[in-house]
C-alpha cells in the first residue's frame, strides 16, 4: 500500500499501478484513450496528462502520463491542475482537427469514448480552418464496419487484435499524419475476435455492421443481462432490443469469465433470434392455433399418452428440469448423443471426485504452462483460446520483475521479451490455429492423443501406468512436457469433449492428477458441447438411444421434445424411425429445424432473449440470462408453457408459477444444483425501494413507438421473474453484479464505464463476479488414475477413421442461422491425408461418395498435409450435413 | 387608495386601444416564424431528406413522442425507415429543433392541427415530410460530414483532401 496525495487529498492505493489506472479505480475521471487494462500503456495518446509534484513544496510539478508513471508512496500529483487541465484539451483539439462531422451518422454516437473525453476534457468550439485528412474504407467482412476518418490514432485496435488475439490481417500502415489501420486488402478479418474491435476502438472507425443493419443507439436500447449461449464457456454479455427485435450483443465483464471480451460466434450469433425460421405461433398438424387450442391439445395428449421428455442442452436449466417434472423423473431423457452423454458423465465425476479446482478462463490467462489434449480450442470454446493467448505470455513476464519493468507498461515490457512465448503444447488431431504460439505440437488420431496424454502423465508420476511402444521421439517430447509442467507454477491441463473419445478426457485427468501430486495450483479445464451440456449434466436423466427404445418397444407413444434437434444428437435413420413411430410428437422450439419438421404439435419457446433461464457453464458456473424484452403472445419460455399445460391439465399446476419458485424447486430437488438459488438476486430485490432499468435513462420514443397502432400507450409489462423493470424507472447507481442491465456512470457513455463497476481495475466487479460455482474439488479425493489405456490407432485399408472438425461459425446450431455468421462458414466438405488422397486417386475438391454407419455421403475432398494419415475429418452440426456418430470408420464407396 | 384609482384609470384607458381580439378563423393569426408549431421535416438544397436518422431530436424530446428507425440506401445515406409524432403527446417546447444536428426537423408557424379522434394525432414520415427547406435554407450535413454517399465520396465535402494513399512511400 502506498499513500498518494491527489490535489491534496490523501488516499491509500496499491502500489505497482500505474497513476492512470489507480486514479480510474479511485472513481476519479481522467480522460484516455490508448490504455486499456488488458493492452497496459503505450503512452501513445498524450491524453491522460497530469502533474506530478516533487514534495508539498513544489507548486510548478511537471507534467506526465499517468499511465506511464508507476504509484510512488508519499507521490503528490493534480489531475485539476491548470497546466494539465490545459495540455488535456489541447491534445484533445489536435487529434479533432482530421476528425469528421459525423456523430449524427456515426454508429458508436452515443456510446462513444471519444465523444465522452471531449467532454471532459472541455474542447467544445472548433479552432482548426484548415482542411480534414480523409481516407477510403475497406470492406472487412460481415462482422465489422470500417470509417477510416475517424481514427485518432491510439493504436488500440492494432494492439488488441495482433498483440492481444494473434491476428495477422490487420495493422498499421502508412506514416506521420497519415496513419491507416486496416487490412492490407479488403477482405473478411481473419481473426475469430475481431468483434472486439467494436469495443476496443475508441472511436467509430470498428462498429458492428450486424447492429447497422437495424441501427439503434445506446439510450434506446431496452438491455438485460444474459449468457452466451454458442458454446459452454458462458461468455457474460449485454442483450439489447427495440421494436420487439434483438439489436446487438456487447460485452459484460465478468473477471473470472470472459473479462472485457467475447469471441465473433457470441457476439454475432444473436441474429438467429430475428430469423425468419423463428417459431412464432403454436401449430398442430402444421396448422397454426392459439394457445388455448394448443394447450388442450398438449394436455389430452398427456393424459391419454405414455409420454417421456427429451430435454437439450442449449435449454436452461429451469425448462430442462420443468419437463423432468412434467413427464416424471424415470421417463426424462437428455437429449444428446450416448457419447455426449457418458463423455459429460465422465468429466463431471472428474471433476467432483477428483482433487483438482476446475481452471476457470481467468486462471487460464494466468498459467505459465498449457497443455491442451484433443482440443481445437479457436472453433470449440474460442474464448478459452483467447486466455491460451494470454498464458503463454506468463512464463516471460516472470522476467520483468527482475529488470524491474512493471507488467503494466506494455512498450517496455514487448521490448524486453520480444516475441518470447512461454510452454504451450498442444496434442490435437489436426492443426489447431493456438499452433503458432505453440511450443510444440503433436497431430494424431484420438486414441493416439490419449496414449500420449498416459505417457506425459506416466512421465509425471510412475504410478500411471505407461505406455509401451511408443516412438523414441514422442516419448521424449513426452517426458519434455511432463518436465515444462513440473517447473511451472500454474499449469494447466486442458481437453473435452469435442475429440467425442472418452480416453482423450482421461488422459487429461491423469496428467493433472499427477501433477498436483507435485504442485497444488494444478488447473484442470474440460470444454463441453454447448452452453447447458454441464447443466444437464448435472441433472440426473437417462441416455437418448433408451428413448428410442422406449418407443420402438411400446413403453412410451408419446414424446415432448424440448428446445432440441434430435437429428443433431443421433443418426437420420434411427431418429426417423423413432418419431415415425410415436403416436404424438410434441416439440417446443423457437426455431424450426427438422424435428420440428416431424413434430404433430410445435410449440414456441422464447429463445434467450426472450426468457429467464440458468445456464451451468464449462467451469460448473451457474449463471443467470435475463428476460430482455416481453415476447410477443405467445411466445414464452418452456418451462412457462408447462406450467401453463399443467394448469390446464389439473388446475393444480407444477408446485411453481415463476422463475424463483421454479428455481428453489430444482435446489430443492436436485443435489447437485442445490446452490442455484443464490445466482441472482430474488424478484422482490429493491435498491432504495426501486427496481434496477432495463433502459437507460435517455430511453426515447415511449410515447410514439406504439402509437400507429393506438395512441394510448399500453402500460409496461411487469416482471415477475427479476428485480428489473421493463422501463427506465428505478434505481439509477451500481446494481448487484449479477444484475447489471448496461454499463454507464455520469460522463461516461461508452463501455469503459465497466471502470467503475470493478472492485479494481481489471479485477473483480463490486459485490464479486457473477455465477455461482456448483463444482468444488474433493480435497480428501481417493480417484486412483485411469488405467484404461486405448490401443494405438492402426490406419485400415480401404477404411478412414473420421473424426469431427469444428468450425467457430458453422458447428454451433443456432448461430449459424444468423445473416453474419452464415457468411462466414464454410461449405460441406471431406477432409483426407494427401496420402491416403494419392492412394485414392483423389484430387482437391473432386467429389467423394463414402459411407460412415450407414450414413451415406458424397462430398468434395479438402486434402490436407496435417490431418494424420488414415483419419478424415468431416466438418461438425454444418447445415444440412446429416449428423453421424464419430469417431467411426469411413469406408469408400465406389 | 391612489394606485388603486390609478389601477383603474389604466384598465378604463383600455377601452379606447386598439381591439387585440381577432375573428378567427375567418381571420387569421398572424405568427412570427419563430413560432413553435406543427413539426416538419425538411429537406436539403438538392432536396434530399435531411434527416439522417441520429435519434438525437427523440433523445432530447421530454415526453418522449419522436420514433423513429434509421436505415440506409445503398449508397451509405443514412435516412430514416420511419419518422413517426405523436402530437397529442408533444408539447411543442421545440427541443427537437434545438437537438437536431442537420436542421432536418423544424417547428413551424402553424397550430392549427386540431383532430376529433387523437389517433390521428399521430403523425408518420409521410405526414411530416415537406419538399423544402423551411426555415434554414443552405445547410447540407452531407456535404459537411465525412461518411461517403451516392454522389460525394471520400475527400469531397467541404474542408476535405483527397483521400490518403496509403501505399505512398512520400514523406
Ligand atoms: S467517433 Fe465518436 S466523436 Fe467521432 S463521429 Fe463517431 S460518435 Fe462522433
Ligand atoms: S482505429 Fe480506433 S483503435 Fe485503431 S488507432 Fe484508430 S481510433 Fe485507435
Ligand atoms: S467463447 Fe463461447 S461463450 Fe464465449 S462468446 Fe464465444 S461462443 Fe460465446
Ligand atoms: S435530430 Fe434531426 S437528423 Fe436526427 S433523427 Fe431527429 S430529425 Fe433526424
Ligand atoms: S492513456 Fe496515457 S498516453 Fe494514452
Amino acid at each position: 500500500m502506498a499513500t498518494l496525495y491527489i490535489d491534496n487529498k490523501p488516499y491509500e492505493v496499491k502500489a505497482g499501478k500505474n497513476l492512470l489506472e489507480t486514479c480510474l479505480g479511485l472513481g476519479l475521471d481522467l480522460p484516455y484513450f490508448c490504455w486499456h487494462p488488458s493492452l497496459g500503456s503505450v503512452g501513445a495518446c498524450r491524453q491522460c496528462a497530469i502533474k506530478v509534484f516533487k514534495d508539498e513544496t513544489d507548486t510548478r510539478g511537471r507534467i506526465v502520463m499517468a499511465c506511464m508513471e508507476p504509484v510512488a508512496d508519499k507521490q503528490r500529483i493534480s489531475i485539476a491542475h491548470p497546466d494539465a487541465v490545459e495540455f488535456r484539451a489541447n491534445v484533445i483539439e489536435s487529434l479533432m482537427t482530421n476528425h469528421p462531422h459525423d456523430c449524427a451518422v456515426c454508429d458508436e454516437g452515443g456510446s462513444c469514448h471519444l465523444q465522452d473525453m471531449t467532454v471532459m476534457s472541455g474542447h467544445n468550439y472548433r479552432r482548426f480552418r484548415y482542411n480534414k485528412r480523409t481516407f477510403q474504407n475497406q470492406d472487412l467482412g460481415p462482422f465489422i464496419n470500417h470509417e477510416m476518418n475517424r481514427c485518432i490514432t491510439c493504436y488500440r485496435c492494432v494492439r488488441f487484435y495482433r498483440d492481444y488475439a494473434g491476428g495477422r490481417d490487420l495493422n498499421a500502415f502508412a506514416s506521420r499524419s497519415n496513419v491507416y489501420f486496416g487490412r492490407e486488402e479488403d477482405g473478411p478479418l481473419e481473426s475469430e475476435f475481431s468483434g472486439n474491435l467494436a469495443e476496443i476502438c475508441p472511436t467509430g472507425v470498428f462498429t458492428d455492421k450486424t447492429l447497422k443493419e437495424h441501427y439503434t443507439r445506446k439510450w434506446d436500447l431496452t438491455m438485460a443481462p444474459s449468457v452466451c449461449q454458442h458454446c459452454s464457456l458462458g461468455c457474460n454479455t449485454i442483450a439489447g432490443e427495440r421494436y420487439g427485435e434483438l439489436r446487438m450483443i456487447a460485452n459484460r465483464y465478468n473477471g473470472e469469465v470472459n473479462g472485457y471480451f467475447l469471441c465473433d460466434r457470441g457476439r454475432f450469433g444473436y441474429e438467429f433470434t430475428n430469423s425468419d425460421l423463428r417459431i412464432r405461433q403454436p401449430f398442430i398438424s402444421k396448422f397454426p392455433v392459439t394457445k388455448q387450442q394448443v394447450l388442450a391439445e398438449v394436455a389430452t395428449d398427456i393424459k391419454k399418452g405414455k409420454v417421456i421428455g427429451i430435454g437439450s442442452p442449449r435449454a436452461s436449466l429451469q425448462s430442462n428440469f420443468a419437463l423432468k417434472q412434467l413427464v416424471g423423473a424415470d421417463r426424462f431423457f437428455h437429449g444428446v448423443s450416448d457419447n455426449d452423454h457418458n463423455i459429460a458423465d465422465l468429466i463431471v465425476k472428474i471433476l467432483k471426485e477428483g482433487p483438482i479446482r476446475v481452471a476457470s478462463m481467468h486462471d487460464v490467462q494466468q498459467a505459465d504452462a498449457v497443455l491442451i489434449l484433443g482440443e481445437d480450442l479457436t472453433n470449440t470454446a474460442p474464448m478459452l483460446a483467447l486466455a491460451v493467448r494470454q498464458a503463454v505470455k506468463q512464463q516471460p513476464m516472470k522476467k520483468l520483475a527482475k529488470a524491474n519493468i512493471p507488467a503494466w507498461h506494455d512498450a517496455a515490457a514487448k521490448e524486453l521479451l520480444q516475441d518470447e512465448k512461454g510452454p504451450l503444447f498442444i496434442a490435437s488431431i489436426n492443426t489447431t490455429k493456438l499452433d503458432d504460439v505453440a511450443t510444440a505440437t503433436y497431430h494424431a488420431a484420438p486414441d493416439d492423443i490419449a496414449r500420449f496424454g498416459f505417457a506425459i502423465a506416466s512421465c509425471l508420476d510412475r504410478s500411471v501406468p505407461s505406455v509401451s511402444n511408443l516412438p523414441g521421439e514422442l516419448q521424449s517430447l513426452a517426458q519434455r512436457i511432463a518436465d515444462a509442467l513440473s517447473n511451472a507454477e500454474r499449469p494447466v491441463i486442458i481437453s473435452g469433449a469435442s475429440s467425442q473419445t472418452q480416453s482423450v478426457i482421461r488422459a487429461a485427468a491423469n496428467v493433472a492428477w499427477a501433477l498436483h501430486k507435485k504442485n497444488k495450483n494444478t488447473g484442470l479445464a474440460y470444454t463441453l458441447a454447448e452452453c447447458n451440456s454441464m447443466g444437464l449434466a448435472l441433472m440426473g436423466g437417462h441416455r437418448l438411444n433408451s428413448a428410442f427404445d422406449a418407443v420402438m418397444n411400446g413403453h412410451a407413444d408419446t414424446v415432448i421434445v424440448m428446445e432440441n434437434d434430435l437429428y443433431r444428437h443421433g443418426k437420420a435413420a434411427d431418429v426417423d424411425a423413432f418419431l415415425n413411430k410415436a403416436k404424438k410428437v410434441i416439440v417446443f422450439d423457437h426455431i424450426v429445424h427438422r424435428t420440428v419438421e416431424k413434430a404433430h404439435v410445435v410449440l414456441p419457446a422464447g429463445a434467450f432473449s426472450e426468457s429467464d433461464g440458468i445456464v451451468v457453464n464449462n467451469e460448473g458456473r451457474a449463471q443467470r440470462y435475463f428476460q430482455v424484452y416481453e415476447c410477443h403472445e405467445p411466445i414464452q419460455e418452456s418451462w412457462r408453457w408447462i406450467v401453463d399445460i399443467s394448469k390446464f391439465e389439473n388446475n393444480v399446476g407444477m408446485g411453481w408459477e415463476h422463475f424463483e419458485g421454479l428455481t428453489r424447486t430444482i435446489a430443492e430437488a436436485e443435489p447437485l444444483l442445490r446452490d442455484i438459488n443464490r445466482v441472482s438476486p430474488p424478484a422482490s430485490y429493491r435498491i432504495a425501494g426501486q427496481k434496477i432499468p432495463r433502459e437507460p435513462h435517455r430511453y426515447s420514443g415511449r410515447t410514439a413507438m406504439l402509437a400507429n397502432i393506438n395512441v394510448s400507450e399500453p402500460k409496461p409489462p411487469v416482471d415477475p421473474d427479476s428485480p428489473l423493470s421493463y422501463t427506465m424507472e428505478g434505481y439509477k447507481g451500481l446494481p448487484p453484479s449479477s444484475a447489471i442491465p448496461f454499463f454507464w456512470t455520469p460522463g461516461w457513455n461508452s463501455v469503459q464505464s465497466v471502470n467503475k463497476y470493478q472492485e479494481e481495475i481489471g479485477g473483480s466487479l463490486k459485490g464479486g463476479d457473477p455465477g455461482i460455482r456448483l463444482i468444488e474439488p474433493n480435497l480428501k479425493s481417493t480417484l486412483s488414475y485411469f488405467t484404461e489405456l486405448p490401443e494405438p490407432f492402426v490406419p485400415m485399408k480401404d477404411h478412414l477413421w473420421t473424426v469431427p472438425l469444428f468450425h467457430i461459425f458453422g458447428s454451433e446450431e443456432l448461430s449459424v442461422l444468423g445473416d453474419a455468421v452464415a457468411k462466414r462458414a464454410p461449405q460441406h466438405y471431406i477432409m483426407i491425408n494427401a496420402l491416403d488422397a494419392a492412394e485414392q486417386k483423389l484430387s482437391e475438391n473432386q467429389e467423394l461418395a463414402f459411407d460412415v454407419e450407414g450414413q451415406l455421403y458424397r462430398l468434395p475432398v479438402k486434402i490436407s498435409t496435417t490431418l494424420p494419415k488414415g483419419l478424415a475429418g468431416l466438418p461438425y452440426g454444418l447445415p444440412g450435413l446429416p449428423n453421424v456418430e464419430l469417431p467411426a470408420w469411413l469406408i469408400y464407396k465406389k | 387608495m391612489f394606485s388603486i384609482i390609478q389601477s383603474m384609470w389604466l384598465t378604463f384607458l383600455h377601452a379606447f386601444h386598439k381591439r387585440e381580439t381577432i375573428q378567427y378563423p375567418e381571420e387569421k393569426v398572424k405568427l412570427t416564424t419563430r413560432w413553435r408549431g406543427r413539426i416538419v421535416l425538411t429537406r436539403d438544397p438538392d432536396m434530399g431528406e435531411r434527416c439522417v436518422g441520429c435519434y438525437l431530436c427523440a433523445a432530447a424530446c421530454p415526453v418522449d413522442c419522436i420514433s423513429l428507425q434509421a436505415t440506409e440506401d445503398e449508397n451509405g445515406r443514412r435516412y430514416p425507415e420511419f419518422f413517426r409524432i405523436n402530437f397529442s403527446r408533444c408539447i411543442f417546447c421545440g427541443y427537437c429543433e434545438e437537438a437536431c444536428p442537420t436542421y432536418a426537423i423544424q417547428l413551424i408557424p402553424d397550430f392549427e392541427m386540431a383532430e376529433y379522434d387523437r389517433q390521428n394525432l399521430v403523425y408518420e414520415k409521410k405526414d411530416l415530410l415537406i419538399e423544402g427547406e423551411g426555415k434554414y435554407p443552405g445547410y447540407n450535413y452531407y456535404r459537411v460530414a465525412g461518411l461517403a454517399i451516392g454522389g460525394k465520396k471520400k475527400g469531397e465535402a467541404i474542408n476535405e483532401n483527397p483521400p490518403v494513399d496509403v501505399k505512398s512511400l512520400l514523406p
